[in-house]
């Protein structure tokens, strides 16, 4: 369940702890990038029904941004990794 | 069967054996002129508007699971058109006006009760954004009355008016606003819609939508294939599941929204109360329960069953504005999966598939809408043109920059 939410630098804490961002696989345009690219990464959603990898900052905690890989029927918590290592190891 | 006085005493004197089923089951035919994809009160409205108004009579109303088994039965059945912002009030006051005459149009109780909504306010900011508010309903023509602490306290005495951090100072109402019985809502739409015609087919989950040459020419079913001359997709919490079946990317987010229902009670609450302080509603069922709920849960969702931390959450608010809630039991809660829109406004608009139309991002705000929500889908696809009162609430809006933000929260669907 998505009660609970394991932060890789305070331990397993309660989701109230935390707050949610929304949509992590989204990539931020260059800033040069079309309109239609802007358009997409700020008000287009993928929306799944199912695993989705979302930003949860831990603003009673650590305060460092997270990215929740969760099931949004089941709501079970796959992973939970620090923003900043997620993006190094996408290549952003 | 048309429903009278007659009726029921007829039907009382031959032992109530003889009531007709309100809609037939119908199986599917191989082609219709409009297929409508949700059997919610946005579909079903949609299909009896079409039929009843526009003259289109060969539809069909394609529902994945029983009739009114999404929101349109997880509600907490309030109707109000206390919008602010020009693009939603005359859609909302639209729709107050059509639910004013439901019943009679319907000739089904809807239970329709008039009881007026009031917002509460809790500092002289909030006081001044309700009398703004109040004013641009006033400029639509909605009657909206600011009402100050003192008249407030011989309306409803019961509330906590001296709270340390969120006082009472006095609220906004709307008398006209009150609540409906939502699942009547369904039900009167079904039997107006198959009377018109139309053939409602339960349990019948679309799994694909079939396109030739860029226009859709039918859907692909749970019951086989079905054929059509136009798609209509009401499908509320799963738009962006049914829109992927078309390739279109949705500004939708779906949410999950949690209502809840105390033991019944003795009259006590006489309106419909929303808390200023968080976003805490409660009125009071015929039936005696408090009906109440407040915030979506925060993350992305599916399911239709919500969180405790959320459930807990709206207790406190609840008993923050009405101390004397803590006495009473909760009975049951339930949870529905809300199409989030990226500025909390909906969207009635064609596709870019010329033949496929849309109607989606209801947020938390879909119950009130469904008879203003129904007429005009059914104008958008039986003229191809959008109805004079959802003209704001398009598609491309977001590209364009003419997002409708009620809230002022930005494209951030779990703020709305």
């Amino acid at each position: 369940m998505a009660s609970l939410i394991t932060c890789p630098h305070c331990g397993v804490r309660p989701k109230e702890e935390f707050s949610i961002r929304g949509d992590a696989s989204l990539v931020r345009p260059a800033p040069t990038a079309s309109d239609e690219a802007w358009h997409d990464y700020v008000y287009v959603r993928a929306n799944p029904r199912g695993r989705t990898l979302e930003h949860w900052q831990h603003v009673a905690g650590c305060r460092r941004f997270l990215v929740v890989e969760r099931d949004t029927f089941t709501h079970e918590v796959h992973s939970v990794t620090d923003g900043a290592v997620f993006a190094r190891e996408n290549g952003r | 069967m048309r429903y009278s006085a007659f009726s029921i005493v007829k039907n009382a004197l031959s032992g109530n054996l003889n009531w007709k089923p309100q809609w037939r089951q119908a199986e599917p035919k191989s082609h219709y002129d409009v297929i409508i994809v949700g059997g919610g009160g946005h579909g079903l409205a949609t299909a009896y508007y079409l039929a009843k108004e526009f003259g289109i009579k060969n539809v069909a109303v394609l529902e994945k699971g029983y009739l009114g088994s999404g929101n349109v039965g997880r509600n907490t059945t309030i109707v109000r058109s206390n919008y602010m912002l020009p693009g939603n009030e005359p859609f909302y006051e639209f729709s107050m006006k059509l639910w004013e005459g439901l019943e009679r149009e319907l000739n089904y109780n809807v239970m329709l009760s008039q009881r007026g909504v009031i917002m509460l306010y809790h500092s002289d900011g909030q006081r001044d954004a309700y009398i703004r508010r109040g004013n641009a309903m006033w400029m639509e023509g909605v009657a909206a009355e600011l009402i100050e602490r003192d008249q407030l306290k011989k309306m409803i005495p019961f509330l906590n008016y001296d709270h340390a951090r969120y006082p009472i100072l006095g609220g906004l109402l709307q008398r006209r606003a009150g609540t409906a019985r939502h699942d009547a809502v369904a039900w009167g739409y079904a039997r107006g819609a198959d009377r018109h015609g139309v053939d409602i087919i339960e349990h019948c989950e679309v799994t694909a939508i079939r396109r030739e040459n860029g226009v859709v020419t039918g859907v692909e079913t749970t019951k086989g294939f079905i054929g059509c001359g136009k798609l209509a997709l009401a499908a509320a919490g799963n738009s962006s599941r049914v829109g992927e079946m078309a390739d279109l990317k949705l500004p939708i987010e779906s949410h999950v929204l949690q209502a809840f229902v105390t033991e019944g009670l003795k009259p006590c609450i006489d309106h419909v109360i929303v808390y200023g302080g968080g976003h805490f509603y409660i009125s009071q069922s015929d039936k005696g329960g408090l009906v109440f709920g407040a915030e979506i849960d925060g993350y992305s969702s599916y399911a239709q069953r919500g969180n405790l931390a959320t459930a807990e959450h709206v207790m406190e608010e609840g008993v923050t504005m009405i101390p004397g809630l803590s006495r009473v039991r909760v009975l049951r809660s339930w949870a529905g999966v809300m199409d989030m829109s990226m500025d909390g406004s909906p969207i009635i608009d064609r596709t870019p598939i010329d033949n496929l139309y849309l109607n989606c991002g209801w947020c938390y705000g879909g119950f009130k809408a469904t008879p203003a929500s129904g007429y005009c889908f059914a104008h958008l696809i039986a003229k191809n043109d959008t109805h004079p009162v959802a003209r704001a609430l398009r598609l491309d809006r977001f590209a364009r920059g003419y997002a409708v933000d009620e809230a002022g929260a930005g494209p951030q669907p779990n703020l709305h």
